[in-house]
């Protein structure tokens, strides 16, 4: 008798309840560079893989996904604010410097005022600022000059307006060559700092 | 070298406000954006901080972009609310694990190194599905219940 109450109320209940689930949609676009990855839409143990660009699946009134395919105009219009408010892509600059110094090279201190122009688009840019040495000289000589050169890089950062919180910097010495040498061997495409923005 | 040292830690602590159990930043915050943590209902502007289990609520005419650690990217536009469900990520390895749950509105996501380094790793959940992130960007809609 407790049963069949229980099942008889579980009853009511269910064709009460009001339809909990609105509808859901999933798109698949590509990325700024044009690469179009994958997402696995999963729903009540069916999987359904979405691997081309604007390829959508929809859930209505709670139902099994269903796959279509939309345009990117209509996409584009249909999540217009979502996307505007994306985050600048996280960028990475190299720039170098004369042997056994913290200068910039010429062609460096040109490429400092694009990496400035990214930074002031972006409203509080992160920065992390990486220094690093060609393998001439030994490894706490070069560990010294790493942090320094990342120091110097900081310091113009400052002077152009980037508050000195917002920077983070580390000197990696020799540790990570971006063209393997011998010991001792110059190498001025080793004599770098990486600045990294976000 | 000693006083190299110091100097790193020195800098190391400048950038103090920065804690270890941050994972992310609003560099985008138009309208009305609000964080929930803790029970509290945090007003969020540019360069706030969000933790793990963070909640993001946008109003009708809000809308928020968080850059997170591994440089994945999301956005939510308006009458959106988001969770941070769970955020591991190990800068060196690169592995690690993301978790977020959108209740309703809408969500911008561009996966970033946890994906790269293990794809799936990341995980999107809706009241009625959940996105398996394989890389690198798509939107997912979550419309309220008819009444």
């Amino acid at each position: 008798m407790g049963a069949l109450i229980v099942a008889l109320v579980g009853t009511i209940v269910v064709l009460l309840a009001p339809n909990r689930l609105g509808d859901e949609l999933v798109v698949l676009v590509p990325s700024t560079d044009g690469h179009v990855g994958a997402v696995v839409v999963e729903r009540s143990r069916q999987k359904t893989v979405l691997n081309q660009a604007y390829a959508a699946s929809r859930i209505v009134d709670g139902g099994a996904p269903q796959v279509e395919q939309l345009s990117a105009g209509d996409v584009r219009t249909e999540f217009a604010l979502v996307l505007s408010a994306l985050p600048g892509r996280p960028k990475s600059f190299l720039v170098y410097f004369l042997e056994a110094t913290d200068e910039f090279t010429e062609e460096s201190r040109i490429e400092f005022n694009k990496i400035m122009a990214e930074l002031r688009e972006r409203g509080d840019p992160d920065v992390v600022v990486i220094g690093h040495t060609d393998r001439v000289g030994n490894d706490q000589y070069n560990d010294r000059l790493s942090l320094q050169r990342a120091e110097r890089v900081r310091g113009e950062l400052v002077s152009l307006g980037i508050p000195e919180p917002r920077i983070r910097i580390a000197g990696r010495g020799e540790r990570e060559l971006l063209i393997a040498t011998d010991d001792e061997v110059p190498e001025p495409r080793n004599r770098r700092v990486e600045i990294n923005v976000r | 070298m000693r006083h190299f040292v110091a100097v790193a830690v020195l800098a190391l602590a400048a950038t103090g406000l920065a804690r270890a159990d941050d994972v992310g930043q609003v560099k985008v915050a138009k309208g009305t954006v609000h964080v929930e943590r803790d029970g509290q209902r945090l007003p969020a502007a540019v360069g706030m901080r969000i933790r793990q289990s963070d909640t993001l609520i946008t109003g009708a005419d809000g809308s928020a972009g968080v850059t997170f650690s591994d440089n994945s990217l999301l956005s939510t536009g308006p009458n959106s609310v988001l969770v941070v469900e769970h955020y591991a990520f190990n800068s060196t390895t690169h592995a690690g694990t993301f978790d977020a749950s959108l209740k309703k509105g809408t969500l911008a996501v561009v996966s970033g190194k946890i994906v790269k380094q293990s794809p799936g790793a990341m995980r999107v959940r809706t009241p009625a599905a959940v996105m398996g992130v394989r890389g690198t960007e798509f939107l997912v809609q979550v419309d309220e219940p008819a009444k």
